[in-house]
């Protein structure tokens, strides 16, 4: 018996024997064999202090800057070096709250162990009047320091909307950009600065430093030799021009809506306005204001210019002409009656007073309603496209998107939407195969009903009328070395409809502006001597309070320069507030100023002080 | 030559002094190494009152004055005659700290009388290893009494299920060292074996497959069932090859299924063909015509199914013709096929239903499921490349960088071997380690010399106990183990931990003098 208990003895003095090994065989592999543990231990040592690039610059078509860089400072502290200080003269000239510092310095305590040596942040982007004050006090407060760097400065109030806020990254955006970004980076959020964020940010850079076993950083890691110099971002060249955008920006003040001019042979965007829109002021240190921009009720951070889907109204009626003449069913001679409107059973879709019947120029001139229920009625009853409506109608559809409505352009504008153009499907599946026809869908004849469109495409159609049938996507980016922009920017898009057709609704869209008070020409407030203006009015019907004022045009005549769209919600008439915003564009992107004339200056004036604010519902 | 007592040796003989240099040189290193570990973080003096090296000397000199009283005043007898009442008081004591203690790091196993903290766990190793002895020293005792192995279980199982419902998994785990002890003392060894398996199948079931564990189980058993009736040399021909072949099974069978060579693949055809969507447009021409409908039935087949299958259909054979032949052996490991399967198709459900996130996650890192640098992987990644970056010999005392930067958690109490892994390199920890394997064997042969049997299965006790702190300890540390919250004995920090493992090892130095001043 003893004997088999001395086996077992010896049994579990091998096994104790076996672990040893294993233990020591294990610590042998990852102390001596592998080196992987070492380096990583070494980059536990390393401390990469980040330099960060400055952004580049954007500025508009003619060399000015809309968002340049200028200096902060940001306040750090070592905890461990921090001796007692007074807290109130500290608080005083930094301008913060004596218990902001309090409570910080009592977070830093509680982290001291994970802080060790190192430099927190604990003040951001302050600007250099602050920095001043403190740097005068500085050497009271032993571990505070200031560091510079470069925020956002706009020299010119050119919109928020447009130009877009960086601010510093947050989870979602990490997750979707887990290369490139850092927690503490920066990118362009809205705008332009996150169209061209990959351009405009650079490329950061750091030191390599080397941490003691008393976390104080001791020398540089190989000398610097694998430093990285930060790499500036590209200068960005916009085609905003500086001048016309800061004007839209004062004419839509205390107005909501947009303003967009459309360079038409370029497909450059000159002005780009949402209104309201986000202070510049409060751009650089969006943080800051970003509650009181987000509880706002006009919602300013809404862009309305490519988000916002509005029915287009009465511009429209140039769509609905062009595709009747071009389907041959319209011919510019044609004349309709309308005796306040375009009876249908015992309904009718009203008209305002005017001469009558009317042929096709006159009924753009003086916006019949009428006149385009019959253009509309003979497109969508083509007997060619067979007995049902819904051929006729999607053929209709197709024409309205060659005009680049119902889906988004394709700009290189963030966040753009599409707006709605209705299918043939989509009312047979509200009033059943053949449960519907051209008197249900009446309200399209003039720009109502199941439309919807962006002030952005509104321009694009004004721009497309002035090239004569075809449009350049719009884009704010112009091309400049070392930034390219995408091939299709120089692409014509053209519209289905022939070009000789336009030269007919184009007269139209002159006589409307340029025919004089009395002459029953709707846009007669437009018209700037000299300027061949052409243009078309629209008033689209608001559900939430009175009609949307809408105006499209451009000038001059032969040869554009520029087409505008405006679109001012519960402003009324186009004639009211869109047509003058509109004209007074025009003008001043085509002679740099308002003229010396009475009337223009009193134009000028009435939109300038104009309020419309309280008209506008909010939630 | 005056002989004044023949009989008594002297101290200098009768004590195991090698053993309580190892003890002393251990608890000094520990010492050293809390110094370390907080010294760039708190840099003072290594007696400075207010940090952790200052207190651990403190404890250093009571666990000293606990040991000269244990060795020279209280009479060694006494533990064998208190071994029952100690043992009642630390159970009550170690229920009552689920209700009067105070919550620490999730688990309320500590009482709180002031600046001290004490936790039952630690004296509840002494008191069971006590009773144990004093049990199974008794006249009566047979480890082959059914009642007698009863009694030690109740005895281990009492404070071990304690202990578990006080959260301290890893105190709690310690007590299965005790089965070293009772293996010294007849228990049979297969315990270690199905130990083994277990861990064995569920590891293989959780990173491998069901297939793979049923796979492995028949193969041991086999293995076994042949080295019991000496036909080893048949086995490799037989069920070698044939374990080869069924190795490769699942991927036939996928083939026969048209479906690619993906188990997860026959399950997404199965899940799509039940929704009705067909099957997978991946198929090869060739099953085309086959009729669809048994393709389904075949995809839904798994390849452990027939395995499982054909194994359970031969069980009932086995079963009757190991009676007939009265094979116990045979039995057994039929029966164990059956408990091994089960346990097979129970692993998910323990591993997701028993277990805790924590432990869990914890496994599921160990076992290089999931990678989680930043969260529980942490530890042991920081733990290991602090260990790692040591080198040969170390980087110097109070030069290790890892721990000073705070990336090692506890460092000077559960992760306290990363101090000395830095900053003493591989010679440091083979130092550390032969320590304690010196001090184990030591105690192991001092308990095997022993005449008194209470000495000898207590010492094998305190050896088992100070054998499991140290390989899940250091196991952790390493990346050996998941991580389990259990300290370095007489190393890490901690009061509590230091008496302890002193009174254990002393009790028995005590016990072991007792002996050689009479013989």
């Amino acid at each position: 018996m003893e004997s088999k208990f001395d086996i077992r003895e010896k049994k579990l003095l091998l096994g104790l024997a076996v672990v040893a090994a294993v233990l020591l065989g294990k610590l042998f592999y990852i102390q001596i064999i592998n080196d992987k543990y070492k380096i990583n231990a070494a980059n536990n040592s390393m401390v990469y202090d980040i330099i960060y690039p400055t952004r580049g610059v954007i500025y508009d078509r003619n060399g000015k800057i809309l968002v340049g860089n200028k200096v902060a400072y940001d306040i750090l502290v070592t905890p461990r070096e921090v001796q007692p200080f007074d807290t109130l003269l500290l608080a005083d000239v930094l301008g913060v709250e004596p218990d902001f510092i309090r409570e910080k310095m009592a977070e830093y305590r509680r982290n001291r162990h994970k802080i060790g040596y190192q430099s927190m942040t604990l003040l951001k982007q302050l600007p250099s009047e602050t920095y001043i004050r403190f740097a005068e006090v500085q050497y009271k407060f032993k571990g505070f320091r200031g560091q510079v760097r470069s925020i956002r400065d706009y020299p010119i109030n050119a919109g928020g909307n447009l130009l877009g806020y960086v601010s510093e990254v947050d989870q979602n955006y990490l997750k979707k950009h887990p290369d490139e970004y850092k927690s503490g980076d920066y990118a362009g959020k809205t705008g332009i600065e996150a169209a061209k964020e990959e351009d405009l940010r650079g490329e950061k850079g750091y030191h390599i430093y080397l941490r003691n076993s008393h976390n104080q950083i001791e020398t540089a890691y190989k000398d610097g030799e694998m430093d990285k110099e930060a790499v500036p971002g590209h200068d960005i060249v916009t085609t905003i021009d500086a001048d016309l955008q800061q004007y839209g920006q004062e004419l839509m003040k205390s107005k909501v809506g947009s303003v967009i001019a459309i360079e038409p042979a370029t497909g450059e965007i000159l002005a780009m306005v949402s209104s309201p829109g986000i202070d510049v002021d409060q751009l650089a240190d969006i943080g800051k204001h970003y509650n009181e921009i987000i509880s706002d009720p006009y919602k300013p951070m809404f862009n309305r210019t490519v988000q916002a889907s509005y029915p287009p109204g009465s511009v429209f009626k140039l769509v609905n002409g062009l595709i009747g003449l071009d389907e041959g069913v319209l011919k510019p001679t044609d004349s309709y009656p309308c005796s306040h409107g375009y009876h249908f059973g015992n309904r009718k879709l009203g008209c305002h007073g005017h001469r009558s019947p009317l042929m096709l120029e006159e009924a753009i001139m003086m916006s019949c309603n009428g006149y385009f229920c019959y253009v509309l009625k003979d497109v969508l009853e083509n007997k060619a496209y067979g007995p049902t409506i819904d051929n006729a109608f999607d053929k209709w559809r197709d024409y309205v998107l060659s005009f680049g409505f119902g889906r988004p352009l394709g700009s290189d504008f963030p966040s753009e939407l599409g707006g709605n153009i209705p299918t043939s499907k989509y009312y047979n599946r509200v009033y059943g195969k053949g449960g519907w026809k051209f008197t249900t869908v009446i309200s399209l004849s003039i720009g109502q009903g199941e439309i919807g469109v962006t002030p952005l495409q509104i321009a694009n159609l004004s721009a497309t009328v002035a090239n004569r049938g075809h449009y350049i996507i719009p884009h704010i980016i112009k091309a400049s070395p070392g930034v390219s922009i995408d091939p299709k920017f120089y692409e014509k898009q053209y519209t289905m409809v022939d070009t000789l057709e336009f030269y007919k609704v184009i007269n139209g869209m002159w006589r409307a502006v340029n025919s004089g008070f009395g002459s029953g020409g709707t846009a007669s407030i437009a018209a700037v001597p000299g300027l061949d203006i052409c243009g078309k009015t629209g008033t689209a019907q608001n559900p939430r309070g009175a009609d949307n004022s809408v105006f499209i045009c451009f000038a001059p005549r032969d040869n554009p320069k520029i087409a505008v769209a405006a679109y001012v919600e519960n402003a009324g008439f186009g004639a009211t507030w869109a047509a003058p915003i509109a004209s007074l564009m025009v003008e001043k992107y085509l002679r740099r100023e308002i003229s010396d004339n009475p009337t223009r200056k009193a134009l000028e004036q009435r939109v300038l002080q104009g309020d419309l604010m309280s008209r506008v519902k909010t939630d | 030559m005056i002989e004044t007592n023949t009989h008594q040796r002297d101290l200098r003989s009768s004590i195991d002094w090698k053993l309580i240099l190892s003890f002393l040189a251990l608890v000094i290193i520990g010492w050293v190494n809390i110094y370390a570990s907080i010294h760039s973080s708190e840099p003072s003096s290594i007696f400075d009152w207010e940090v952790r090296s200052g207190k651990q000397f403190i404890w250093i000199l009571t666990s000293l004055a606990l040991a000269a009283l244990i060795l020279f005043v209280l009479n060694p007898g006494i533990w064998e005659r208190l071994s029952v009442p100690i043992y009642v008081i630390v159970l009550f004591l170690l229920v009552a700290v689920i209700f009067l203690g105070v919550e620490v790091k999730g688990s309320k196993s500590w009482f709180e009388f002031g600046p001290v903290r004490f936790q039952p766990a630690e004296v509840s190793k002494i008191s069971t290893s006590l009773l144990l002895a004093y049990i199974m020293s008794g006249t009566n005792f047979k480890m082959s009494k059914f009642k007698d192995v009863l009694k030690v279980a109740v005895v281990i199982g009492l404070p071990m299920l304690i202990i578990l419902a006080e959260s301290e998994t890893g105190s709690a785990l310690v007590y299965a060292g005790f089965l070293f002890a009772l293996y010294r003392e007849g228990f049979s060894g297969w315990i270690f074996v199905l130990i083994g398996m277990v861990v064995l199948l569920f590891i293989l079931t959780l990173t491998a497959s069901m297939y793979a564990s049923v796979l492995t189980l028949i193969g041991v058993l086999t293995l076994c069932v042949a080295l019991n009736r000496g036909r080893l040399l048949r086995w490799i021909l037989t069920w070698v090859p044939a374990l080869v072949v069924l190795a490769f099974f699942p991927r036939i069978w996928s083939l026969v299924c048209g479906l690619s060579f993906n188990l997860s693949d026959i399950e997404a055809a199965a899940a799509a063909s039940v929704g009705g969507e067909g099957l997978l447009p991946s198929l090869p021409m060739v099953f085309k015509s086959v009729p669809s409908d048994i393709q389904i039935l075949l995809s839904k087949v798994k390849p452990y199914w027939i395995l499982i299958g054909a194994g359970l259909l031969t069980c009932p054979y086995l079963l009757v013709s190991s009676f007939r032949r009265k094979d116990n052996f045979l039995g057994l490991a039929t029966l164990s096929f059956i408990a091994g399967v089960i346990l097979v198709f129970s692993t998910d459900f323990i591993f997701n239903n028993v277990l805790q996130e924590h432990q869990r996650k914890r496994i599921e890192v160990l076992l290089g499921m999931k990678e989680d640098p930043a969260g529980v992987g942490y530890n042991v990644n920081q733990s290991m490349i602090a260990i790692g970056s040591g080198g040969v010999f170390g980087k110097g005392f109070l030069h290790g960088t890892q721990t000073t930067y705070g990336f090692v958690p506890e460092q000077s109490t559960d992760f306290i071997f990363c101090t000395v892994g830095e900053e003493w390199g591989f010679v440091g920890c083979a130092v550390v380690i032969l320590l304690y394997v010196f001090m184990i064997a030591r105690i192991l042969i001092d308990a095997e010399h022993a005449r008194n049997n209470f000495t000898r299965i207590y010492g094998y006790c305190v050896a088992s106990c100070i054998f499991m702190h140290l390989f899940i300890n250091i196991g952790m540390t390493i990346g050996l183990m998941p991580v389990i919250g259990i300290p370095l004995p007489l190393l890490s920090y901690g009061g509590s931990s230091l008496w302890a493992f002193t009174i254990l090892i002393f009790i028995f130095i005590a016990l072991d003098h007792a002996e050689n001043k009479y013989f």
